[in-house]
């Protein structure tokens, strides 16, 4: 007994097959998912219906909320009057749930307007115009309340309402889903 | 299955050809005929014989309902009304397939809760059980795809908002939203493959219930004792005790099922969902479908998103861990003077949280949500370990036949169950 070495199997030429066979088997199964699972993207078609919209400002009077659909998403530009874009200014940032100041969310010198993405950041209901304790909108859904810069006030909503890329064309009309070349 | 070895002769030339080749009668015979099931089951245990009934009838009706439904963004609603007003009885098979979802629901609800109530979920049950748990999910995943489908405002906002949870995903979520949409919002391409998982999943539960009811016969079934079987006196075989018995409960079942559909068939519907989705408008309440409404009421309770997601999918997978959270001995809650008391507040809580969760989101309400699903959870995380320690359950029966015919006395007089039937030697 003490003289035999014991055996240790060396690998073969089977072994190395099947772990050869196993391994492109693995791998080439993960590789078919990939096609599947991005057939879900977005395809094509959608994707070029994404282009950039243009919205003429003119017809929208002051204090008035257009909805607008870039992506099929919908889009809020509100036409804010001089107390609602003081209201916006007027608050202590440090005290906001995803603190942003109101200057950071409209293009420098357009403070009348807040272009701003229609959909509240809870659980995408659309929130209702010129409600809710800060005058801004409010959510009939879960009760999110956002003030007049779209910025969260309360509710379950955890982030303002995000910005879309868009940049102004002229005074009267913007481009959505373009961001300023400048 | 295998635990019951057929004795299942065929008594034609033909049937012994075929049993040879194919033993599908042996095995229809030693699980549905000559299959032992214990002699005191209440009509609760009917209600898994109601739900197979019911996944066939889903599956028939909306087989039929596919073929006038088209699934398209801007031609479903229409479709549906098609379907309602044009196609011969079309109106009846949509009411069936509709409130059949409900019924579905209602006899889940009773079976879960009649497997709480008997412990039927401890052991040696529990992969049995965790398999109903995997079916109740298919079910939810299926009757929220299948709600979408009518495309009205309901259908719309209900998707936005379901599929809206999983953007709660910390860095991924946006990305899997828009997976799960085929777009940048819920939109065709998003209906499109809802229909196509619609169609698939009812499958999926089938195959699953098989194996719930593979998983089945080998303990067999749990009953009102908790006390399993211990000898042939114990037991009826299954045709035609439970086989009849089955099937009139399916019929009384059906008769409660035709209330709905003939005279009230939109009660438990939303007025929102006959108006075409719009997504420039979301309807006052959003509220879903009464069988998702305590989960719903969890979603809610939780001032927080990721958080109020996370309680609500927890709300269910924790079902899972039941088998071992329950740290009792004794199974029928019949035999526990405490835990029984425990189980009823557990089920007004959960009916609160139902009711709760079809009211809007504010005031009171919410609070009153936060407490039920804190006691939600307690009961499962607190009551049920620590009961099992400090509760001193009843004395149980000696058998299922001493719970049924008394203990029977006297020494040489009558051996206990001689007066049972002679088919019960099992």
């Amino acid at each position: 007994m003490a003289e035999t070495t014991t055996h240790v199997a060396e690998p073969t030429r089977r072994d190395f097959l099947y772990i050869a066979t196993g391994a492109a088997a693995a791998i080439g199964g993960a590789t078919l998912v990939w096609p599947f699972v991005q057939s879900l993207a977005p395809d094509a078609a959608t994707v070029a219906a994404g282009a950039p919209v243009e919205v003429d400002l003119a017809p929208i009077a002051e204090g008035q909320i257009v909805k607008v659909f870039w992506r099929g998403k919908l889009i809020f530009i509100r036409h804010r009057t001089p107390d609602e874009i003081k209201a916006a200014a007027d608050v202590n940032v440090a005290s906001l749930r995803d603190p942003q100041p109101d200057s950071a969310r409209v293009k420098d010198g357009k403070a009348q307007w807040l272009v701003v993405y229609g959909n509240c950041t809870h659980l995408g209901c659309v929130p209702l115009g010129n409600s809710g304790e800060y005058n801004g909108w409010f959510c009939p859904c879960h009760g999110s309340v956002f003030d007049t810069s779209g910025r969260v006030r309360g509710g379950p909503a955890p982030i303002n309402l995000p910005i879309p890329p868009y940049a102004f064309a002229s005074d009267t009309k913007v481009i959505i889903g373009q961001e300023a070349t400048a | 299955m295998s635990q019951h070895p057929t004795t299942y002769v065929p008594k034609s030339a033909f049937g012994r050809w075929f049993e040879s080749r194919l033993p599908v009668a042996g095995l229809v015979h030693s699980s549905f005929v000559a299959f032992p099931v214990p002699r005191n089951l209440t009509y609760f245990w009917t209600f898994g014989a109601i739900l197979a009934f019911m996944l066939v009838a889903q599956i028939v009706t909306g087989v039929f309902l596919a073929m006038y439904y088209t699934p398209n963004a801007d031609l479903a609603f229409q479709s549906v009304e098609h379907i309602m007003r044009d196609v011969n009885y079309g109106w009846l098979i949509r009411y069936l397939h509709a409130n059949g979802a409900s019924m579905f629901f209602i006899a889940v609800y009773i079976h879960i809760f009649r497997n709480f109530y008997y412990g039927s979920y401890k052991a040696p049950r529990e992969v049995l059980y965790i398999l109903g748990v995997i079916i109740f999910i298919l079910m939810m995943a299926t009757a929220f795809m299948g709600y979408v489908l009518p495309w009205g405002q309901m259908s719309f906002w209900g998707a936005t908002v379901i599929t809206n949870l999983f953007s709660a995903i910390p860095l991924v979520g946006e990305t899997i939203v828009s997976y799960l949409w085929g777009g940048y919002s819920v939109g065709n391409p998003t209906l499109n493959r809802f229909f196509s998982l619609h169609y698939l999943l009812p499958f999926m539960i089938a195959g699953v219930v098989a194996l719930h009811i593979w998983a089945l016969h080998v303990p067999g079934q749990n009953n009102p004792t908790g006390i399993p079987i211990k000898s042939g006196k114990d037991a009826v075989p299954f045709t035609p005790y439970a086989t009849i018995k089955d099937i009139f409960a399916v019929v009384v079942f059906l008769i409660f099922f035709a209330y709905w559909v003939f005279y009230i068939p939109n009660y438990l519907g939303h007025a929102d969902n006959y108006i075409p989705a719009n997504p420039a408008v979301t309807p006052a309440h959003i509220v879903p479908e009464w069988y998702f409404l305590p989960f719903y009421a969890i979603l809610r309770a939780i001032p927080d998103k990721l958080g109020g997601v996370i309680a609500m999918f927890a709300a269910i997978v924790i079902w899972v861990f039941m088998p071992w959270l329950d740290t009792s001995k004794v199974r029928s809650t019949a035999y526990r003077p405490l835990y029984k008391q425990f189980f009823w507040v557990f089920v007004g809580v959960c009916l609160v949280l139902g009711w709760l969760g079809s009211r809007p989101a504010e005031g009171w309400y919410v609070i009153a949500s936060q407490i039920c699903t804190v006691y939600y959870f307690a009961h499962f995380l607190i009551v049920l370990p620590v009961l099992g320690f400090v509760e001193r359950p009843l004395p149980l029966p000696n058998s299922i036949l001493e719970s049924v015919m008394g203990v029977q006395k006297g020494g040489a007089g009558m051996p206990a169950g001689a007066n049972a039937e002679p088919q019960s030697k099992g």
